[in-house]
């Protein structure tokens, strides 16, 4: 998987142009869509859609669930991109196209599958409700796992991606220097794949704010509770359009400041 | 491994346009008259009752085939706003369809053809013991609901007001059938949907009657639209609907009369 890298390519000298076609459409497909999003807006209306109590009370929700969902998938899911990387684990080539699932999966599918799950006739479920008294749907927390679920490949793959680009030269000299595993982990590999990390922790957060097919299968949607920005979009869209039109330029502008403060500048080269 | 990847996608779309070509040009062959279209937009809560109209309508016009877009009537009013080329549309709420008819797409004033009437749907067997709307407000009982901006959740609220009950509902979804599956998982220990979502669901919930469900009934109207690319097959389908065929069907699926 290691490549090569043209030092030409940086300055535009050995690109083709004919390159320059399909990447000015790919650029459109994307962009033109949020253009037609900011032509519908009734900018007049604006704020006074934004500053709705269910509007502020979904932005909230949704910045809440989608920094608690990102903060699990960096603990829980650095260490296992870490295992895969370094661990040698055993049938490595299942083990990572099940952490994959939730890319292919559409998401209501895994909303349904954690429903089955954790949900009051699930296995796991039914044991929390009898023996807890916990029931998940229908809470915040319910909205964290589905993010997170939908999430973490996100955060593996990137990170899996750039603990291999790094190599393990400088861990086994510190090995050498008798660092243990855990000092040399923490002193070595941790820093040098912070720029991977920081890519990846962005991706996850931006795929949280948006996730609407998990949570809406799984969690339901209350206000305050359990309905974030996605889901009030595509109800108000029942009603009023206007409103759900502005919301959807909430989601945009929060995911374009996200994209652009934190991402790394040392991150364009890694995955 | 790349290479080989790239190869499978690419037989895998060539095959699946190939089964799309094939699949979109068999229908309308054998017809030696040019064979003719009918679109219709339905609610989604129509689907059973409109798949059966819709053949028994290709039976009695030989040559027409019956194409159906069934989905939220909310989502069907804007697609129709927007520019849909269709012939009849059939919504779940005199809302929706007031949409169109404010934008000037019908050919003629909608008509009302059936009602929908709310239930409680519980999981089978009633665990909770659910008998009338005032039980769905103890606190133990998880219910779901619409939210108040789709027609079964503005029917709630108007129930809601009409007997002075507030409920708590754990969740408002934004369309009926989600709050059917949410009962029918038994995550929700009750759920207010339609007579025909509960009759549709058959043994996978329980429905319970009460009497203040006929203060809130939901309009079901349909119009044929202006600019119907087949104008005449969609008054006769219009005319199957309203007539004693169409009515039997609805009151079968639970619909009541206009």
């Amino acid at each position: 998987m290691t490549t090569t890298r043209q030092p030409v390519t940086r300055r535009g000298v050995g690109l083709p142009r004919v390159l320059w076609v399909p990447a000015a459409l790919a650029f459109a497909i994307i962009a033109l869509p949020v253009v037609g999003l900011m032509l519908k807006a009734n900018w007049a209306r604006l704020p006074e859609l934004l500053v709705s109590d269910s509007a502020l009370a979904a932005l909230r929700l949704s910045l809440e669930t989608a920094a608690i969902s990102t903060a699990l998938c960096i603990v829980l899911g650095g260490p296992l991109a870490a295992v895969l990387a370094r661990g040698n684990p055993p049938a490595l080539p299942i083990l990572r196209s099940v952490v994959l699932l939730p890319l292919v999966l559409p998401p209501v599918v895994g909303g349904l599958a954690l429903l089955y799950l954790v949900g009051r006739s699930g296995f796991v479920g039914k044991a929390l409700d009898l023996w807890f008294g916990i029931t998940v749907p229908f809470t915040t927390a319910a909205v964290v796992l589905a993010q997170t679920f939908v999430a973490l490949p996100f955060l593996v793959v990137s990170l899996e991606g750039a603990l291999r680009t790094a190599g393990q030269r400088y861990e086994a000299v510190a090995a050498t220097l008798g660092a243990s595993p855990t000092l040399a982990f923490r002193r070595i590999t941790v820093p040098l794949v912070l720029p991977g990390l920081a890519s990846g922790t962005v991706l996850a957060f931006a795929r949280c704010l948006g996730e609407f097919g998990a949570t809406t299968a799984f969690a339901g949607s209350l206000q305050g509770t359990t309905r974030t920005l996605p889901l009030l979009v595509y109800l108000e869209r029942e009603t009023d359009v206007d409103a759900a039109v502005a919301l959807s330029l909430v989601l945009v502008v929060v995911a374009v400041a996200v994209i652009a403060v934190t991402r790394p500048r040392g991150s364009e080269g890694l995955s | 491994m790349k290479i080989r990847a790239l190869a499978a996608i690419g037989a895998a779309s060539a095959l699946l346009l190939t089964a799309c070509g094939s699949g979109g040009t068999a229908a309308p062959a054998t017809q030696a008259a040019a064979p003719q279209t009918l679109t219709v937009l339905a609610a989604a809560s129509l689907t059973e009752t409109f798949n059966a109209l819709g053949k028994q309508f290709e039976t009695d016009h030989p040559g027409v085939s019956v194409k159906f877009n069934y989905a939220g009537s909310s989502d069907l009013a804007q697609q129709i706003v927007n520019g849909a080329p269709a012939d009849v549309f059939a919504a779940a709420s005199d809302a929706t369809m007031k949409t169109v008819t404010d934008a000037n797409l019908t050919a003629a004033k909608p008509v009302t053809f059936a009602k929908n009437v709310l239930q409680i749907a519980t999981p089978p067997g009633n665990p909770k013991k659910i008998a009338t709307f005032a039980d769905l407000a103890e606190p133990d009982v998880k219910v779901v609901v619409c939210a108040p901006q789709v027609p079964c959740g503005a029917a709630e609220q108007k129930i809601e007001k009409a007997t002075g009950t507030a409920l708590k509902p754990v969740s408002q979804e934004s369309d009926v059938k989600s709050v059917l599956s949410k009962v029918e998982t038994g995550d929700a220990d009750a759920g207010l949907v339609y007579v025909t979502d509960v009759n549709s669901a058959g043994d996978k919930v329980q429905g319970v009657n009460f009497p203040e469900a006929s203060q809130a009934s939901t309009n079901y109207p349909i119009a044929v639209l202006k600019n119907a690319p087949a104008g005449d097959l969609a008054n006769q389908f219009l005319t199957t609907v309203t007539g004693e065929q169409g009515q039997k069907a609805l009151e079968q699926a639970g619909f009541a009369k206009p």
